[in-house]
């Protein structure tokens, strides 16, 4: 969930040029975010409620995810950061390296109190939020389909894609009829790569790609696609703000989890932990709903809410049964390789 | 202070020679020592940064230290079969001691780079080969993952053993190196980086020549104008130096939008029947990078057209020159220089372009810095983005070069 | 040498105004003899390089017309009316060799490269610059910028070259030698050349005849030797070399003689020019080098003959500088030749100085 990927390469930069501070035998809890508006809901729901709860004075920073980032952190033996909100490749990948604490799920609630996928041996979810077909409800009647994203002629228009291979592939074999359970093991083989590119083909000349998430509900409200893929966020803020008609297919749609990790030796594990444990809790863990629509990761954090919230909350079991979670062992390994091929179909 | 001392003799010339160049350096010396402090911030931030990017793209450090031993039995191996035992029990020892170290994702991250599915071999591997094993390491290691039974993994290990490597520069121009170290093309579908070059000086190019055609007129407008005409125009021009490039970029994006004002007045006038996509195609990038780079045609053209004075076409057409001729063969060779280093900016500056195509360009427009920083931020390959940034810097610099070699610096003034 | 002969240029009632009220010409009418050298002489702002500019073709007359061998050319634009022009800053094209510049008229006219070759050599060779052809003009000096520009003015043989103050961004020494320099090939080529320039002297020792400018309109048309001996009012008298002015009234008038009483009541014999009625103030001019200075007691004087007091004597070689005060505080400068000096000639000397009737003239104020 970075804020811009436009922004991520001043990530490098920003890291080269932020003061040394040393670590100091006793700091403050610093919990790392990606700041904005979302950190500003999380300081509303959980820094500071958790504070005055607790006692337990904390800082904040924000960072743009990239798992060098954390990487040199740790390198340098400079590291700062306590708790640290990571995308799911990055909890991967930092687990494998060693960057992050091993969790003690006993210190939290245990693992039953969070949905399956999000508890990571390193992480513990964060929030949930999915990839999903959005379409101008006052431009198209009825609620689409992948196939029906797929089918021009039935649905004349433009279709907004990301400009990217992620995601585009299991839409692409979600519209021909693979069943969400089977698009990872067909894109394992070569058949299925090509089958996804098939269809990408098929739709190549209709697409209009979007680059940051913000163009997304953008392309749409101004009518320069009929359809598109999009954060669900941002079609539910536009909603809430723009006073836009757009809806949301969840059928079919995408999603992935960022976590909270601890970082390797954080002389503040044990607040961490408390940390934790606070933002575990269900009901705490609605209130950010309201605010941001992004789901809460633990059992039962869509009680309570009303019906319009409880329609946009990616954990809704309603909305989560149906969804397809990414596969991000397939995209550590295949990124590289499939990236570059479908940078290569989309220059042609 | 030499012709003084020219005719003095002996050791008196000679004291005064010496006296003469300690005046003449001192203030050298203390010159050099002014702007050292500039020369140094120079270096720091500007020279050194680019210089490490760079590096990155020949530089292959990250296996060497994770698999020393198995590079040390692939010495000498001729990538045409699988290596023998030696090799599997230095793979399985270099596999154990970097897991346990917790650097065994580095090297993986960069042998997924050449061979996808790599990462996963070697993290896999790594597990599984944690635990003591009976019988052969050949038989294990394949066990443990079929992939090293591939001459293609042990080449790709090997051609990542450092410290430097021509693997990102082969891959940022389409080639690959196969296990016996051949060159050779890659497949066609992953082929894209020899079309995108092409791609962005042919955009860069035709960027050029509409800001000519378009800048000349308005820089000769500029340049005869009443002072104060000319500066209500200049400062036009200059105007949208003043706004972020994001903002001008976006203002397009408004303007060309299918519900945008150009759309509004194109059906208005009956041009079209409904709005049309505007957006995402090749015509919304061109426009506005011309918009965008337009002043830096004009200033160089306007600089160079204000010294020309407007008696040269008077004194043309007093010796018999259509007007047609005196502009062409009299105005238009003096503003030469202006074009040359007008020209010279705009390419250039066309040829870095990222945001602009990135939002309103559609797939087929994007030009090679998109595809620099797609490789730093999305595939996380500094390597392959360093490796296209170094052969976009290259290529610029033959630009230059060849602008100095045919037109030369000294021609490029600017007021 | 003046009017009678062909003309080549007429100007007929011309008048040129930017603003429709102030005029920078004047109702001109002049003519221009084929082969002449004309100057337009003038103080600055006095119209005379905007008649220059007009017959060029770069200014279009307000009203009346000009006449090119015996056609208006008010709707010929300057490329086709085929008359030569240098400028005072010379205006050679920098990325062109000097051949080149000077080749230019010739290639526009679409003369083949043999031919032009040899005209532009020839031309080189007539400004004396024959080596100079390959070279770029900002490496050549002024004074041979401006034989370029000269050479390329006549390269095409046109029947009329334009000079606008060809040599103002000279220094002295060079500049003289240039106006023999043009002077010497206008008499060679025959070539009919108008000159502007606001330096009399200059104009005095080129031209055939002499235009005189003030405020758009010629106050006399005239050849040199006429416009220094018999100008037509105070105001050329007073642009075309030195004069000393004496104001009075006139007394009498007999013929085209004057006599102008001065307000110590001397009464002085002068031509008259355009002094007015008898009573009306007259200014009697007379040139230094016409006034003799002679030691004399004051009520020993002759005619045309005043007392004065030496001054200064400044001593300049070839002759000498006399400062006089006059007996009611005006001053006048004699210029004697310094073989002539006079012993006598001293600051605070009580002298007489005098001069010929016809050589004093009196003009209107």
């Amino acid at each position: 969930m970075r804020r811009s990927i436009l922004a991520a390469a001043a990530a490098g930069l920003m890291l080269a040029a932020a003061p040394g501070a040393t670590p100091a035998a006793s700091r403050d809890l610093t919990i790392v975010s990606w700041g904005g508006a979302y950190q500003d809901a999380q300081r509303q729901v959980y820094f500071r409620p958790f504070s005055q709860a607790t006692g337990v004075r904390f800082v904040e920073d924000n960072w743009d995810g990239g798992i060098g980032v954390l990487r040199t952190r740790m390198q340098s033996g400079n590291n700062t950061w306590d708790l640290v909100q990571v995308e799911s490749e990055e909890l991967l990948l930092g687990c494998e390296e060693g960057l992050f604490e091993k969790l003690d799920y006993s210190r939290i609630g245990g693992r039953d109190l969070y949905l399956p996928e999000a508890a990571h041996e390193c992480g513990v979810g964060a929030i949930l939020y999915n990839f999903v077909l959005a379409w101008d409800r006052t431009k198209f009647q009825g609620t689409p389909t992948w196939a029906d994203f797929w089918n021009v002629e039935r649905f004349p228009g433009k279709r907004g894609l990301r400009r990217g291979v992620k995601m585009n592939l299991e839409y692409a074999l979600l519209a021909d009829g693979v069943p969400a359970n089977q698009v990872y093991a067909t894109l394992r083989t070569d058949a299925g790569v090509e089958r996804a590119f098939r269809m990408l083909d098929r739709l190549k000349p209709h697409i209009v790609w979007w680059q940051s998430s913000a163009q997304a509900p953008q392309i749409l409200g101004a009518g320069e696609v009929l359809m598109t893929s999009s954060p669900n966020g941002r079609i539910t803020n536009a909603n809430r703000t723009e006073r836009r008609d757009f809806g949301i297919q969840w059928a079919g749609s995408l999603y992935t989890i960022d976590s909270w990790v601890i970082m390797k030796g954080s002389p503040n594990t044990n607040d961490a932990y408390r940390f934790l444990n606070f933002a575990s809790n269900p009901r705490v863990q609605a209130q950010l709903v309201p605010l941001i629509p992004y789901g809460g990761a633990s059992k039962g954090a869509n009680a309570g809410l009303s019906p319009e919230l409880l329609a946009a909350s990616p954990t809704n079991p309603a909305n989560l049964s149906v969804s397809l979670m990414i596969d991000d062992q397939f995209w550590l390994d295949n990124l590289d390789k499939l990236s570059q091929r479908f940078n290569a179909w989309l220059a042609r | 202070m030499a012709h003084v001392a020219a005719i003095e003799t002996g050791k008196a010339a000679a004291a005064l020679m010496r006296r003469a160049r300690k005046a003449g350096h001192g203030p050298k010396i203390s010159a050099a020592l002014l702007v050292a402090p500039l020369l140094l911030f120079v270096l720091i931030a500007f020279a050194a940064p680019i210089g490490s990017m760079l590096m990155r793209g020949v530089a292959d450090p990250e296996v060497a230290p994770v698999l020393p031993r198995t590079l040390a039995a692939l010495q000498g191996w001729n990538g045409t079969a699988l290596p023998d035992e030696p090799a599997f029990a230095a793979l399985v020892e270099d596999l154990r001691t970097a897991r346990a170290a917790g650097t065994l994702p580095l090297a993986a991250g960069r042998l997924n780079h050449d061979t996808a599915g790599l990462r996963t071999t070697l993290v896999a591997s790594g597990r599984r080969l944690a635990a003591p094993f009976e019988g052969s390491a050949r038989e294990a290691v394949l066990r443990a993952d079929a992939a090293w039974g591939n001459v293609e993994t042990w080449g790709a290990i090997a051609r990542a053993r450092g410290p430097y490597t021509d693997f990102f520069l082969l891959a940022a121009l389409d080639l690959k190196r196969d296990a016996a170290g051949t060159i050779l093309p890659v497949a066609e579908e992953q082929a894209v980086f020899r079309i995108v070059f092409v791609r962005s000086f042919w955009i860069a190019g035709m960027v050029t020549v509409i800001t000519l055609l378009a800048g000349y007129p308005l820089a000769a407008l500029i340049a005869t104008a009443r002072p104060a005409v000319a500066a209500v125009l200049l400062f036009a021009v200059l105007l949208p130096f003043w706004t972020s490039l994001l903002v001008r970029t976006a203002s397009w994006m408004v303007l060309l939008a299918r519900e945008g004002v150009v759309n509004h007045a194109l059906v208005a006038l009956g041009i079209f029947g409904a709005p049309q996509q505007l957006l995402f195609n090749r015509f919304a990038v061109v426009i506005a990078m011309v918009h965008i780079l337009l002043p830096f045609m004009v200033l160089p053209l306007y600089a160079v057209m204000r010294q020309i004075p407007p008696l040269h076409l008077r004194a043309a057409a007093s010796l018999g020159a259509h007007p047609a001729a005196a502009f062409r063969r009299v105005w238009l060779p003096q503003t030469l220089p202006g074009i040359g280093a007008g020209c010279l900016m705009v390419f250039i500056q066309a040829l870095g372009f990222y945001i602009t195509p990135a939002l309103l360009g559609g797939g087929a427009d994007q030009m090679l810095p998109y595809f620099i920083g797609f490789y730093a931020n999305q595939t996380v390959n500094w390597g392959l983005a360093a490796a296209l940034s170094l052969i976009l810097l290259a290529a610029t610099v033959l630009i230059v070069g060849l602008y100095g070699r045919l037109v030369g610096f000294s021609a490029v003034r600017t007021s | 040498m003046a009017a009678g002969s062909d003309t080549l240029v007429r100007f007929q009632g011309v008048e040129k105004s930017y603003d429709g009220v102030r005029f920078a010409v004047r109702h001109l009418d002049l003519d221009i003899a084929r082969g002449e050298f004309l100057t337009l002489l003038g103080p600055s702002g006095s119209g005379k390089t905007t008649t220059l500019m007009m017959l060029a073709g770069f200014e279009q007359p307000t009203a009346g017309e000009i006449l090119l061998e015996g056609r208006p050319i008010a709707r010929l634009p300057p490329h086709k009316r085929g008359i030569g022009v240098v400028f005072q800053s010379y205006a050679l094209f920098p990325h062109m060799t000097v051949g080149e510049n000077v080749g230019f008229p010739l290639s526009v006219r679409g003369i083949g490269r043999a031919e032009r070759d040899r005209r532009v050599a020839r031309a080189l060779d007539m400004v004396r610059l024959p080596d100079y052809g390959a070279r770029r003009p900002s490496q050549l000096s002024g004074g041979q910028q401006q034989r370029v520009a000269l050479a390329r003015a006549l390269v095409f043989e046109p029947p009329l070259v334009l000079l606008d103050e060809p040599l103002g961004a000279l220094d002295k020494q060079l500049r003289e030698e240039m106006q023999l320099e043009i002077r010497h090939i206008h008499e060679r080529l025959g070539v009919t050349m108008v000159y502007v320039t606001h330096d009399q002297s200059e104009a005095l020792t080129m031209s055939d005849r002499i235009a005189v400018f003030r405020d758009g309109a010629i106050r006399q048309l005239d050849t040199p030797q006429a416009l220094y001996e018999r100008p037509a009012d105070a105001f050329v008298a007073g642009f075309v070399g030195e004069n000393n002015r004496l104001a009075g009234r006139v007394a009498e008038r007999d013929g085209d003689m004057a006599a102008i009483v001065l307000a110590d009541g001397r009464r002085l014999w002068a031509r008259r020019a355009d002094a007015g009625a008898e009573g009306s103030p007259a200014i009697l001019s007379v040139r230094p080098e016409r006034i003799a200075v002679a030691a004399a007691a004051a009520d020993d004087l002759g005619e045309n003959a005043l007392a004065a007091t030496v001054a200064e004597v400044i001593y300049l070689g070839d002759h000498v500088r006399v400062r006089l005060s006059l007996a009611d505080g005006a001053e006048i400068t004699a210029k004697r030749p310094a073989s002539a000096a006079m012993a006598g000639l001293v600051p605070g000397a009580a002298v007489a100085v005098a001069w010929q009737p016809e050589h004093a003239v009196a003009f209107a104020p």
